[in-house]
């Protein structure tokens, strides 16, 4: 097997483990190993990165999105004969 | 208008106390609309969706047993109300179904390896990108795109994600971590794109 060849395979094993290794519950070890690997190759480096960012952008959204619009909660109160509680 | 989801009473729910069924639809209409416009993608369905996971929860809480918590009870029923629904428009989706999942495996290595994570902090929530991330999320196939709401957008945990959905925890794993993949080669080439723009700028 060549190089080249031993560097992709490494990369698509380690790929099953980003999301624990991400959402911290991947066990030190493999912490680790992705850690050096990350280091040495450029692409795997990039795709952890971004791939962390893109989780967070989608927390940050999610955080300023909690809220039900008040036409919509009016609507709903209604349809569930809860309107003598809509001003509470 | 929010209401704390730890003080509703389950008792006073079954004995048919209104006001604290109104609690209940404060505390949690939120969440539940939010997911329920993310897997239909517009505001009346989702509204019909919302409506009658409320009607169904009132109907049926002497079947909550307090195995799972309140909330993970809702988002079931919510799901499910919604799935119905897009299943009216596609009556093939099958959320249970691994075999379809797997036929149609499309390869989920990286193809995208652009740095994007050294952007200014206001390109990344404009209201184009916003439009993007909203645009990724809407292009995921549905086993993916509620696997996804469920766990990153609504931040359950994984097994409760699996009970809301029925599926194992190994499932969820697996569509999660597709799902990350593809949103993140389509916010490479988004934000990529917006990277090329600026260094020529």
């Amino acid at each position: 097997m060549s190089a080249k060849e031993q560097s992709l395979t490494q990369c698509q094993s380690l790929l099953v483990f980003l999301s624990d290794y991400i959402d911290g519950t991947l066990s030190d070890e493999l912490c680790q190993e992705i850690n050096s690997h990350a280091a040495e190759c450029e692409h795997c480096r990039i795709v952890v990165d971004t791939l962390r960012k893109t989780i967070s952008l989608y927390h940050e959204c999610a955080d300023e999105q909690g809220e039900i619009p008040g036409e919509v909660r009016s609507k709903l109160f209604k349809s569930l004969n809860l309107q003598d509680y809509l001003e509470q | 208008m929010s209401e704390s989801k730890s003080d509703i009473s389950i008792e006073a729910l079954r004995l048919g106390d209104r006001g604290e069924f109104a609690r209940l639809v404060d505390a949690y209409s939120g969440p539940l609309y939010r997911l329920a416009l993310k897997l239909l993608g517009n505001a009346p369905d989702a509204e019909d969706a919302l409506q009658n996971t409320f009607i169904k929860a009132f109907q049926h809480l002497d079947t909550f047993e307090g195995r799972s918590s309140l909330s993970t009870w809702l988002y079931r029923i919510a799901s499910n109300e919604a799935l119905m629904l897009l299943r009216k428009r596609r009556p093939e989706i099958n959320i249970a179904d691994t075999t379809a999942e797997e036929e149609d495996e499309r390869n989920n290595d990286p193809v995208q390896f652009i740095d994007w994570c050294c952007l200014p902090e206001e390109e990344y929530l404009s209201a184009e990108g916003r439009k993007a991330l909203e645009g990724a999320v809407e292009n995921l196939p549905e086993t993916l795109r509620i696997v996804f709401v469920l766990r990153d957008i609504e931040d359950l945990s994984i097994q409760e994600t699996s009970q809301v959905l029925g599926l194992s925890e190994t499932a969820v794993k697996t569509r999660l971590l597709r799902a990350r993949l593809r949103l993140r080669e389509e916010l490479s080439s988004y934000y990529g794109d917006r990277l090329n723009k600026r260094s020529k700028e």
